[in-house]
């Protein structure tokens, strides 16, 4: 089949796309943006978190189908032309990535959680991010990325 | 001997120069592109016209193979490939210490998910369906599941030669003691997971001289690469890896899983041929922890110091060796703990079985001795109406003390220092289970079971002791190639070894090394590949040892010859250069006099010339252990940190909450501390997974949990704070005086967070994972 959506601002096309496809499938293989990870596939360790249409999802649980003419955003799609987004940054200053393969996902679910609440505390960052499985840093230096992008957000005023 | 006097422990002296780079929290040079999504894993690898591969893998833990038909795979479109072990042109078994392993199963089947045929095809759901359709007739066999069953004589062989493994006995000092107190004890340690994020993938691709490229996730390029070329009989320098972006590894990516399998597709369809596991497949085609049961007997004194050790230790190899008889050996050496001991009598088997294959993961043997040897403690004090703590520090290890092998300890052994420091930090206050509290807080969190009724806080401590770097007189070494030139005025040095990141940072500490030792700025990683010699693995918490020493040593030797050419060019202007070159430095990108005046600016000396030098580098020789008394010097480091767990427990559900961990580790020398934390953090999350959550199950040899949903490992909601506190105490036998630091963090957590949950139930405890009806059924 052809899908047609919105990824990071830019209508994609993609044809040949067998319907049982995933959406994660679909941008790794088929539109070159293997930034969302494939680490279960059955919505347990949120890698392939992505927002579509504005709500976190798994990408590896919603069917290539679904989102036809819906408005996806990777973590492709955060950094501007020259500056990291903040929570990226924040990530990289706190020590927050080793191997870094559910660091993609992590950062999505962390922009989410920082748009909805800008300064969280450590037990709404925990809730949050409770569907993200890390397996290198034990956790605690994400928390400490989250903290850093929550204060650095607050202070460039970036709801 | 130690006593109630503590051991007096002094700053050891770094003598190598530590600048710039080295001991400071550098960012990694990936990090960008890991934060970005741009960072490209063996699972994000791509090429024109490339096939996708799947597996068949057997649904029995022991059957003989009667016949495999591939034509119904064959028939479905999009299929170019079906492969079994007829079409495997070399050695059709591999291995990485006992070449014992089928690549694809042939005759017999000896564990669940064994792979036996392998297929290619334009789409990764065509390749599993046809694998699907693959017939195979088994005649199924009763499996041998119970480690101690197997070794008792009485059970199927299941491997010609019988399924002893290996048997380490260690005999230390006099024997047949007699003590005051005789304190016994039998624990379990259930088979945990490796568990890394990234699933095994990679991608092989044909080459044009009958040889092939391979683009994957691994440990150790080398070993791969000598596995490798004698499945596909070619030579080793036909068969070329270069290390793909690898999420995690912890041990699983030690032996080959999907490697060969690629290659020979491959090879058969003339196409790149990519894999990826899906999370269940990964559970399935790596190793795992080794489960044990560990017998003790202590012989103590009434005032609580250890007499004798006796200890029988029964490891689980499961199906193929794998690396079970390196871990058979640490399991036998570090039953005793970071303790004196005048006696001990150890028995360390490890057995095949059909339960899944076991080998390496982080700690190594020391992971299961470990729980066992501090529940002990914990019980020989509580049976001496002594302090836990007091009586590890009467008992503890110092400098110079003697392994069970005999060996001594001949570098910091700050055992009682890390006791002191985790009793002296403050503790967390009590959880709040009043007016206010947050139900979060609470064992069983957002389940809402308990309003802290049932609660009880638990603190519990531990000590834990690891070798860093291979063992037993295995040769141990790295290889770094160091080149430095001008490019665009500005002098630009790269490094390149073979050396797997896994994610631990070593990327990192290779240029930081390279910066520090010739004081430029601009430092090029060159991706690990095996076109430099062997790197060894990246496991046993030796890579900053020996891939850090042998690019400081090759760094040195590159000065060297800049220097010697400044000789040639301007010894006439600095006769110094002749006699006292070990003087001089290169900072910033200059040459200076021992004075510090100034020789050359690098890019005025070097213009067009490249230096480059590549340099192996070994750790300290050591010996294999003697067969029947265990005796030698089998460990080139030795490597110390303990844990203090707050825990609380609902004693009416056994839900266990970890309310904070406090670690304390000795690095020899932290060469980059948020790298340093991040590993102790990660190492003590992984030993509270053992403690408290993480276990396959495996019921009849057939797995029962493989995936993330079954198969719990710690989330953030799990974890709690590390407060960590980090020693430098030099080795002045290792590069900077640095300590390997990923695996012991492990050791300590498990035991610590079990003896917590001990003191707040009055429970004995004696397995790991501890679940909830273990807490719940005995009160």
């Amino acid at each position: 089949m052809r899908l047609t959506c919105t990824v990071n601002g830019k209508v994609e096309t993609v044809d040949d796309v067998w319907p049982g496809e995933s959406l994660l499938y679909v941008l790794r293989e088929r539109m070159g943006l293997p930034g969302a990870k494939n680490a279960c596939e059955q919505g347990e360790c949120g890698s392939c978190s992505v927002h579509l249409d504005g709500i976190l999802v798994c990408a590896c649980l919603v069917a290539a189908g679904q989102v036809e003419g819906a408005e996806i955003k990777t973590v492709e799609g955060l950094a501007g032309a020259k500056d990291l987004h903040p929570v990226q940054q924040a990530y990289l200053d706190a020590g927050a990535v080793q191997c870094g393969f559910c660091t993609p996902g992590l950062i999505v679910a962390t922009v989410d959680l920082l748009e909805k609440n800008a300064d969280p505390s450590d037990s709404e960052i925990r809730e949050a991010l409770a569907g993200n499985l890390c397996r290198c840093t034990g956790y605690s230096k994400i928390l400490d990325a989250v903290r850093l992008a929550a204060v650095r957000l607050e202070g460039a005023g970036v709801e | 001997m130690s006593n109630s006097t503590l051991p007096t422990k002094q700053r050891d002296h770094v003598e190598a120069p530590v600048l710039g780079g080295l001991g400071e929290s550098v960012a990694r040079p990936d990090g960008t592109l890991k934060v970005t999504g741009d960072f490209a894993y063996s699972s994000d690898l791509w090429a024109d016209g490339m096939l996708w591969a799947s597996t068949l893998r057997s649904p029995h833990p022991h059957a003989r193979i009667k016949s495999i038909n591939i034509a119904p795979a064959l028939k479905i479109n999009g299929v170019s490939a079906v492969l079994t072990h007829d079409d495997v042109p070399g050695s059709k078994l591999y291995g990485l210490e006992i070449v014992d392993q089928p690549v694809l199963a042939f005759d017999t089947i000896r564990f669940h998910g064994e792979a036996i045929a392998i297929v290619a095809a334009d789409h990764p759901e065509t390749a599993k369906r046809a694998a699907q359709a693959i017939v195979v007739e088994y005649e199924i066999l009763e499996p041998v599941v119970d480690a101690d069953y197997a070794i008792s004589g009485n059970a199927p062989v299941i491997h010609d030669g019988g399924n002893i493994t290996r048997h380490v006995p260690i005999i230390f000092g006099p024997q047949n003691l007699k003590a005051d107190v005789v304190v016994k004890g039998e624990y379990e340690v259930g088979m945990q997971d490796q568990a890394p994020l990234g699933p095994e993938s990679g991608l092989a691709i044909p080459a044009d001289d009958g040889g092939i490229d391979l683009y994957l996730s691994t440990q150790w390029l080398h070993v791969d690469r000598g596995q490798l070329a004698t499945v596909l009989g070619l030579p080793p320098e036909k068969v070329r890896l270069t290390l793909a972006g690898v999420g995690g590894a912890f041990g699983a990516r030690e032996d080959m899983s999907m490697q060969a399998h690629i290659a020979l597709l491959a090879m058969r369809t003339g196409k790149p041929v990519k894999i990826v596991y899906s999370r269940e497949e990964s559970f399935f085609g790596h190793v795992h922890r080794h489960p044990a049961k560990l017998r003790y007997e202590h012989g103590v004194t009434k005032e609580g110091k250890l007499v004798y050790v006796k200890a029988n230790i029964v490891l689980d190899g499961g199906a193929y060796a794998s690396s079970s008889p390196a871990v058979c050996a640490n399991a036998a050496c570090f039953a005793v703990g970071p303790y004196e001991v005048e006696s001990a009598t150890i028995d360390a088997y490890v057995a095949y079985t059909n339960n899944p294959p076991c080998g390496a993961m982080r700690g190594f043997g020391a992971v299961q001795t470990g729980f066992a040897y501090e529940s002990q403690m914990d019980k020989i004090a509580e049976t001496l109406g002594m302090d836990p703590i007091e009586l590890r520090l009467k008992n503890a290890m110092v400098r110079d003390s003697l392994m069970p092998t005999g060996q001594p300890v001949d570098s910091a052994a700050p055992v009682a220092e890390i006791l002191e420091k985790l009793r002296a930090m403050p503790l967390p206050p009590l959880t709040a289970t009043t007016d206010g509290f947050d139900v979060i807080e609470l064992p069983g969190g957002a389940s809402n079971v308990t309003h802290g009724e049932g609660v009880r806080r638990g603190i519990g401590y531990a000590v834990g002791i690891k070798n860093i770097g291979f063992s037993e007189g295995f040769d141990d070494y790295s290889t770094a190639k160091v080149r430095l030139q001008i490019i665009n005025g500005e002098p630009v040095v790269e490094v390149h070894t073979a050396a797997a990141e896994v994610g631990q940072g070593l990327v990192t500490l290779k240029g930081q090394i390279a910066r520090t030792e010739l004081g430029v700025q601009r430092v090029v990683v060159h991706v690990s590949d095996t076109q430099v010699g062997s790197a060894g693995s990246t496991s046993a918490s030796r890579q900053s040892y020996v891939t850090g020493g042998a690019v400081m040593t090759a760094c040195k030797a590159v000065r060297d010859e800049v220097l010697l050419y400044a000789m040639e060019k301007l010894g006439h202007l600095h006769p110094h250069l002749l006699h006292f070159r070990a003087n001089y430095k290169m900072v910033n990108g200059e040459i200076r006099d021992g004075e510090g005046q100034l020789v050359s600016s690098l890019a005025d000396l070097v213009k067009d010339r490249v230096f480059e030098c590549t340099r192996e580098y070994r750790h300290r020789p050591t010996t294999p252990i003697d067969p029947i008394t265990g005796q030698g010097l089998p460990h080139a480091q030795f490597a110390f940190a303990g844990h203090r767990a707050v825990v609380d427990v609902d004693i009416e559900t056994g839900m266990v909450k970890v309310i904070e961990m406090a670690s304390v580790q000795d690095v020899g020398k932290a060469l980059n501390p948020q790298a340093v934390e991040g590993q102790i953090e990660g190492g003590t999350a992984q030993g509270l997974g053992l403690a408290i959550l993480e276990e396959i199950q495996v019921v009849n040899g057939k797995v029962k949990n493989p995936s993330f949903t079954d198969y719990l490992i710690p989330t953030v909601l799990d974890m709690p704070p590390v407060r960590s506190i980090i020693l430098e105490y030099a080795d002045e036998h290792a590069p900077y005086g640095l300590r390997g630091v990923g695996e012991a963090p492990t050791i300590s957590s498990t035991p610590a967070v079990v003896s917590a949950i001990r003191q707040a139930t009055g429970l004995a405890l004696t397995r790991v994972p501890v679940r909830p009806e273990h807490i719940t059924s005995t009160l």
